[in-house]
């Protein structure tokens, strides 16, 4: 057992942190630090830079632009990312479509998709969820009905992240209504500018507009677009949801988090002393930091854990620890700043969250506490919400 | 003891329940508060007419005499409907200063005119460094000749954008946090020297930013003792915060309601999601979280009137504790097993969420509230 870093790697997260901190335009870098929300366009600056450098998808085969760096190295990378902060890479393309493709995909469909998603030349999103298939995501109802070289698409799909940006969508779809729901299911891959796809916005709580309905009505898709074989496409998506699992703990942007708040706690007086000073808070903050260290340990281990075996990709059911207690923390990061910022939590002002520079109440910093706060409850219902993983836990590890 | 409420009281919870089920759905509420002042001026009316802006007024002043209990029950049932009127800011927070600060004639000039709708009135209190405490005060009240002259800034003033006259706290005298010195000030909303910024917040009502130049306020128009306002001010605040409890309770209730509703509708793997064991519990949870809260409610409505100051304080402050802690885990599991559309501004309950989760943010949040109390010996006499 050495649980330290060693020497190599711990000169790997100096490379890695130096070049974030290099490279990373000014404006991007200060929308990361005050959580303002980002453009399609920051998205792409920063996913080029990444490519130019050579990173932009670290975690795939070599041949396909991945750097051959074993999962701790992997780790190290993307937590260096979450605390400078950086804008997470596109995660529809680099984290689920890419390696589906990369790893059931056709030849022709890996040399037509890699390197556009590497350099975010397309921009993909995730049609999985329907109205009425959400935690029970087999029962999904969207068909896709084969017509000469041709599949038929209609149906609905919802929640479907940034589809107002989006040049292509992957999809579960229902190709065999008469089996097993989880064995008629395939995984297609449809062009948003094909005739027959509407995209409707919903509005999240906190005024964002990051989601979307996806209608499909006659959306006729070329065959070569179906990833490997149909009725398939259930394996496929275990496989894309279990990567998803692992990145979500996401506790980089927890450290980063805890960092800004004791920075701002330290500027905001509570009575005659700074907010940091007073007990109750400071005792509230390293207990989420007690429980953050923690995380990040049983993180390494999985991670170690994979390293040895050199499995990548089969995820570890632990990934629902990762995926539960990750969000959660994400989530008391959220209400800790609510508190920091008091008062000053009630002003609605959309404009300064979206990087105005219209005069803030308050604080300048103060304006997405609360939308923030807000909207990260999102992050224990989606990714497999946090009941799911729960009986995830008891089922597959606890065998009950 | 008696929890029940009387049969007057019992007709005025049905009567403004009525009201709101009938005119407060959740399209109607959109629309009022698409208003330009962010709340619906025929509501204010009709709560007029039932005789809700008179419920905590004395009898002789031309009110209801109805007290807390009355308070209780508005604001419960503006919970449960959202509402948007500033009720809480002009009978809780204005009215309050009058019934307990006013004399005989300025009583007997506005009380009327709240009690039939014509005037609304705004609390101006919070500063940019104040947090919570109500005696960190550094807007400025000089006195010259038979007035005073006021400056300073008020931040996050609630429907100080439209409130006819704000009810101001400054300085006539000691520094910045001293409890002496701070007097209550009734002024012009359009006095000279007043500027309003106003703006949405979050739970979709209004605030204002008031800066206060050269404002000049005439003797007449100050409440109760200039020197020595605080014991006023925790007065009102803390009848606020017994009606903000009951505010709570109502969204509390409603988000609990809705949630288990959706348990029994909701279907996925082919039963209603109420059949898993594990949302029963958590809507069980929700449950005891709420009654513990109401109970709170109770008491500080019981208590908001006390004659001993020091057990006032003490219950008030641990029923906003309760009120915090139950709001926050109602709201979020409220949010949680709803799934995604939980999070969409098309359904109520994220709106119930975001009211539930300021209402802890209003004088003082729930740890504010818990220091307070521990220094103050807890609930318990040793
Ligand atoms: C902001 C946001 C972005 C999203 N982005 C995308 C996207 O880009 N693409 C996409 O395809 N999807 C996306 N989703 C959808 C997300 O994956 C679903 O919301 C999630 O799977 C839950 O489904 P549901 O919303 O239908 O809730 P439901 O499945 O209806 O669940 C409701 C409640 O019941 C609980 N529950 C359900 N089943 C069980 C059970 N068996 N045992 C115990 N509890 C249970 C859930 O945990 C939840 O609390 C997004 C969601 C959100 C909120």
């Amino acid at each position: 057992m050495d649980l330290a870093f060693t020497k190599e790697e711990q000169a790997f997260r100096e490379e890695v942190r130096t070049f974030f901190h290099e490279n990373i335009p000014a404006d991007i870098h200060a929308k990361m630090i005050d959580q303002h929300s980002l453009e399609k366009q920051d998205l792409v600056t920063w996913q080029r830079i990444l490519n130019a450098k050579g990173w932009a998808v670290p975690h795939w085969p070599v041949e396909y632009g991945g750097t051959g760096w074993d999962p701790i190295k992997l780790y190290i990378f993307w937590e260096e990312m979450q605390q400078t902060p950086a804008p997470q890479p596109l995660q529809f393309g680099v984290h689920m479509v890419g390696p589906v493709i990369a790893t059931f995909g056709n030849e022709a469909q890996k040399q037509r998709f890699l390197p556009r998603i590497a350099n975010l030349d397309d921009w993909w999103c995730q049609g999985f969820s329907e109205p009425g298939a959400g935690s029970d995501l087999a029962s999904l109802r969207t068909k896709a009905v084969r017509d000469g070289d041709h599949y038929v698409v209609n149906g609905q799909k919802t929640w479907t992240t940034l589809a107002q940006h989006a040049d292509w969508i992957f999809c579960l779809v229902r190709t065999n209504p008469d089996v097993k729901k989880q064995v008629g299911i395939s995984f297609l891959l449809i062009d948003m500018k094909t005739p027959g796809i509407e995209v409707r916005p919903i509005q999240t709580i906190d005024g964002g507009k990051e989601v979307n309905e996806v209608f499909f009505t006659d959306v006729r898709v070329p065959v070569e677009n179906l990833v490997g074989e149909e009725n398939r496409g259930w394996d496929y998506a275990k496989f894309l949801l279990g990567n998803e699992r692992s990145g979500i703990a996401r506790i980089g942007i927890s450290k980063q988090r805890i960092r800004r708040i004791k920075e701002l706690a330290g500027q905001e007086f509570y009575g005659s002393a700074p907010m940091i000073e007073n007990q109750r808070f400071r005792e509230k903050l390293a207990a989420v930091e007690v429980e953050l260290k923690a995380l990040e340990m049983t993180q390494l281990r999985v991670v170690a854990a994979e390293a040895k075996r050199g499995d990548k990709g089969k995820p570890d059911p632990a990934s629902s620890i990762l995926k539960i207690k990750g969000s959660e923390l994400q989530q008391a990061t959220t209400e800790l700043l609510m508190e920091v910022v008091g008062p000053y939590a009630l002003p609605f002002q959309p404009g300064l969250v979206e990087g105005s520079n219209e005069p803030p109440i308050g604080m300048d910093w103060a304006a997405t506490a609360a939308p923030t706060y807000f909207n990260w409850r999102k992050v224990s219902i989606y990714g497999g919400s946090n009941e799911i993983q729960k009986n995830i836990i008891a089922k597959a590890i606890l065998g009950l | 003891m008696d929890f029940d409420l009387n049969e007057e009281q019992r007709l005025i919870k049905d009567s403004v329940e009525r009201l709101l089920a009938d005119r407060y759905g959740f399209e109607q509420r959109k629309a009022h508060g698409a208003s330009e002042r962010g709340w619906s001026a025929d509501m204010w009316a009709q709560y007029a007419d039932l005789g809700l802006l008179a419920m905590p007024f004395s009898a002789d002043d031309g009110g209801m005499d109805q007290g807390p209990v009355g308070t209780m029950i508005v604001m419960e049932a503006f919970g449960r409907a959202l509402a948007l009127e500033p009720y809480l800011a002009t009978v809780v927070l204005g009215g309050g200063f009058l019934r307990n600060g006013a004399n005989a004639a300025q009583k007997a000039d506005l009380i009327p005119q709240i009690v039939d709708g014509s005037l609304t009135l705004a609390f101006a209190q919070t500063e940019r460094h104040s947090r919570y405490d109500l005696a960190d005060v550094t807007t400025t009240a000089r006195k010259d000749g038979g007035s005073y002259v006021l400056d300073g800034a008020k931040s996050v003033v609630v429907h100080g954008d439209s409130a006819d006259k704000l009810i101001v706290t400054a300085r006539v005298a000691g520094d910045r946090r001293d409890r002496s010195g701070i007097g209550v000030f009734l002024v012009d909303g359009n006095a000279a020297g007043v500027s309003r910024r106003g703006y949405p917040t979050q739970d979709g009502q209004r605030a204002a930013e008031v800066l206060l130049e050269g404002v000049r306020v005439e003797a007449d128009w100050v409440i109760g003792e200039p020197e020595n306002g605080l014991p006023l001010i925790e007065q009102v605040t803390d009848e606020a915060i017994a009606a903000l409890c009951a505010e709570a309770v109502g969204t509390m209730s409603v988000m609990h309601e809705t949630t288990v509703d959706y348990l029994k509708t909701r279907k996925q793997f082919g039963v209603p999601i109420g059949d898993f064991q594990v949302l029963q519990h958590r809507a069980a949870d929700m449950f005891l979280m709420l009654e513990q809260a109401r109970s709170m409610s109770m008491l500080a409505t019981m208590m908001a009137d006390e004659q001993d100051v020091a057990e006032r304080r003490r219950s008030i402050a641990g029923a906003k504790v309760q009120i915090g802690r139950s709001g926050r885990f109602v709201g979020q599991q409220a949010v949680q097993l709803h799934g995604g559309v939980g999070m969409t501004m098309e359904l109520a309950v994220g709106h119930y969420f975001k009211r539930v989760t300021m209402i802890d943010t209003a004088f003082g949040d729930a740890d504010y509230h818990l220091s307070r109390l521990a220094d103050a010996g807890g609930l318990i006499a040793a």
